[in-house]
């Protein structure tokens, strides 16, 4: 199968559905000629011009909430909010707006629309381009939330996001859109609230999301050579939440480790972990569900600072064997 | 321009229908059969009735958590309105909304708004779709004073206008955001005066003026088709508190006598008989119908059933 990269992944899926739909169209900062800050929309002004594909001002408020009142009247907007950490700016619209209309109207409002938005550190661009706000979207029913960890899961993911009828964020990451995955030419989505176990194991369960999965899928290999086998589960999409495939998981294998690269305290690791504790799964842990995360800090700039802010290669590695011994 | 018989006696019951609807409202909430609150339109009526009935049904408004005026104007089941502000099944939201989620989608109604300056990009947004669908309607956007002072008025008046948006901004200016004047809240006199700041046309006009309202937006419909967005600012007044909660502390009686004298529902009657558009007597009948049909909604609103607690989790999503 070819390999394409999780941005040009991306871009297809956007390419594919507006191709497909009219009402489909993207707009955001410097998406239009320039392709995007990260170079995600890169050809997509040629192909559809700037009707279809937008530049706006640098105005988060007015982008999310043009695109929901766009959606609530017949189009299917696709937003681009540069970084995750511009979403705050963008939380009324999304969080008192689009995520609330459908049920404050009494079900007659129909909100299709997708923000894309990049999210994570690694890159260097510290304390205000680098969070993992993920938690806090998942705080909000009316919305969908997914982080896909391959190209094929972004492009499948995406489509289907942009299909979808509801208010969808979708977070990007910025370090693995260069990362190449297999991705088929033809046509699929992967259907939203559906995990996927990207390693199956039977020891010890990693559940993970995002740009945490290759190293998670890293280190169960090696640890694999010396006998443990690791399973690894991505819900990608994080609400709603595939609890039966986690919760089977863990059942399988007694044994839970959350990853994830967003803060400790009030991360989505802690509703895992719940959602784990809650259900029979409980009586089949022979360990306490034990949660990786980031340091409860702002993203340091330094870039050994910033390295050792969130889980890595080592932190896992330890991890799983302490939870083994 | 001139105005038709039929169209200024449907104002003028329309104006008597919000301020029926809403003497209605504060009843039921001194008799403590509502709960939460609710934000009366009273003193209001020319620019929601005035503005709303110079548009067609096609065309789409935003509202604000003032709404019930813009609701009536805009053309609403009365009887689904106040059955949703008595959290009724058969109300517009099926009781889940409340006053200020009143919302007739199939009338061009996208809602009124809970949070000030919450629908100008929504309605930013509408207007983006009549553009780009090349759909022959406007849409016009409600919001108040207040709201001109959130970051989504700026954020939206300028998008609006590098996309040549046919759009039409109404400002209520009510001289108060809560208990905050204007005269606290900003420097300057008219809030028109910002449109220049995005480049196009501002307007200030006597929103107690039913027919200067009415007029203004006819005009403005055909200017934002073909140039993009206008700002409208209607200085008016609220004759009630804030809210429920509100004692008026910060204003005089005086003051709110004197806007009273102002009435927009006796201005727009003055001059319909001034000019002999209606007689005495034809308006006489449209005040009994009015209040009759008030009436009714009042009565099937109570005697609808509310909600089943088994709908509480529908339509979270589509």
């Amino acid at each position: 199968m070819r390999e394409i990269t999780y941005a040009q992944a991306i871009n297809e899926a956007m390419r594919e559905e507006m191709r497909k739909d009219e009402n489909v169209f993207l707009m955001g900062e410097d998406v239009g000629l320039y392709g995007g800050a990260f170079g995600v929309s890169v050809g997509m002004f040629q192909e559809f011009g700037e009707e279809r594909v937008r530049d706006t001002p640098i105005s988060e408020a007015v982008i999310a909430g043009a695109a929901a009142g766009a959606a609530v009247t017949g189009m299917r907007p696709i937003a681009e909010i540069m970084f995750s950490d511009f979403m705050t700016i963008a939380m009324d619209q999304l969080v008192n707006q689009a995520a609330k209309m459908r049920y404050m109207f009494g079900g007659k409002a129909k909100v299709p629309m997708v923000i894309r938005t990049p999210g994570g550190c690694g890159t260097g661009a510290a304390a205000q381009h680098s969070q993992s706000l993920e938690a806090w979207f998942c705080h909000v029913p009316g919305l969908k939330v997914v982080i896909p960890s391959t190209p094929y899961d972004a492009k499948g993911l995406l489509k289907a996001a942009i299909q979808d009828d509801n208010p969808v964020v979708f977070i990007e990451q910025k370090l693995l859109y260069r990362k190449k995955g297999p991705v088929p030419e033809e046509e699929y989505t992967i259907p939203l609230g559906k995990a996927d176990i990207k390693r199956m194991g039977k020891d010890l369960t990693i559940i993970s999301y995002g740009r945490m999965i290759p190293p998670c899928l890293e280190v169960a290999e090696e640890v694999a050579k010396e006998g443990i086998e690791v399973e690894v589960v991505d819900p990608r999409t994080l609400l709603p939440l595939d609890r039966e495939t986690l919760i089977a998981s863990a059942i399988k294998t007694g044994k839970v480790l959350i990853v994830h690269e967003a803060v400790k305290t009030g991360g989505f690791g802690g509703e895992i972990a719940a959602v784990i504790a809650d259900s029979d799964a409980f009586f089949y842990l022979d360990a306490p569900i034990r949660r990786l995360a980031g340091l409860d800090v702002p993203i340091p700039y330094c870039p050994e600072l910033e390295k050792n802010v969130v889980p890595t290669h080592e932190t896992i590695k330890a991890a799983i064997y302490e939870m083994m011994e | 321009m001139t105005i038709s018989k039929a169209t200024l006696e449907e104002m003028y019951k329309k104006m008597l229908h919000v301020r029926k609807f809403e003497e209605k409202v504060a009843y039921f909430f001194s008799m403590g059969m509502v709960h939460g609150t609710t934000h009366l339109y009273v003193g209001e009526e020319a620019t929601a009735v005035g503005a709303c009935s110079a548009l067609e049904e096609k065309d789409l408004i935003t509202s604000t958590h003032r709404g019930h005026g813009h609701c009536i104007g805009k053309g609403i089941d009365l009887n689904k309105m106040m059955a949703e502000l008595l959290g009724k099944e058969t109300g517009y939201c099926k009781g889940k909304g409340g006053s200020m989620h009143i919302a007739d989608l199939s009338r061009g109604n996208l809602g009124a708004n809970g949070v000030v300056g919450g629908g100008i990009p929504i309605a930013v947004g509408a207007a983006l779709t009549t553009k780009m669908k090349k759909i022959d309607r406007v849409v016009l956007c409600f919001f108040g004073d207040g709201a001109a002072n959130e970051g989504s008025f700026h954020e939206s008046l300028n998008l609006a206008a590098v996309w040549n948006l046919p759009l039409i901004f109404v400002c209520e200016n009510n001289l108060y955001g809560m208990s905050v004047s204007t005269a606290q809240s900003m420097k300057i006199q008219n809030i028109a005066d910002r449109a220049a700041a995005y480049g196009i046309p501002g307007k200030v006009i006597d929103g107690n003026d039913a027919v200067a309202v009415y007029n203004t937006v006819m005009e403005a419909k055909e200017y934002v088709k073909e140039h993009g967005p206008i700002l409208i600012e209607a200085k008016t007044y609220r004759w009630s508190g804030h809210s429920k909660s509100d004692a008026n502390v910060y204003r005089s009686k005086e003051e709110i006598a004197e806007w009273r004298k102002k009435c927009p529902i006796e201005g727009l009657k003055k001059y319909m008989l001034e000019t002999g558009v209606s007689t005495i007597e034809e308006l006489k009948r449209i005040e009994k119908e009015a209040v009759q049909e008030i009436e009714q909604a009042v009565e099937f609103a109570q005697n609808s059933p509310y909600p089943s607690l088994d709908t509480i989790m529908d339509d979270v999503y589509a």
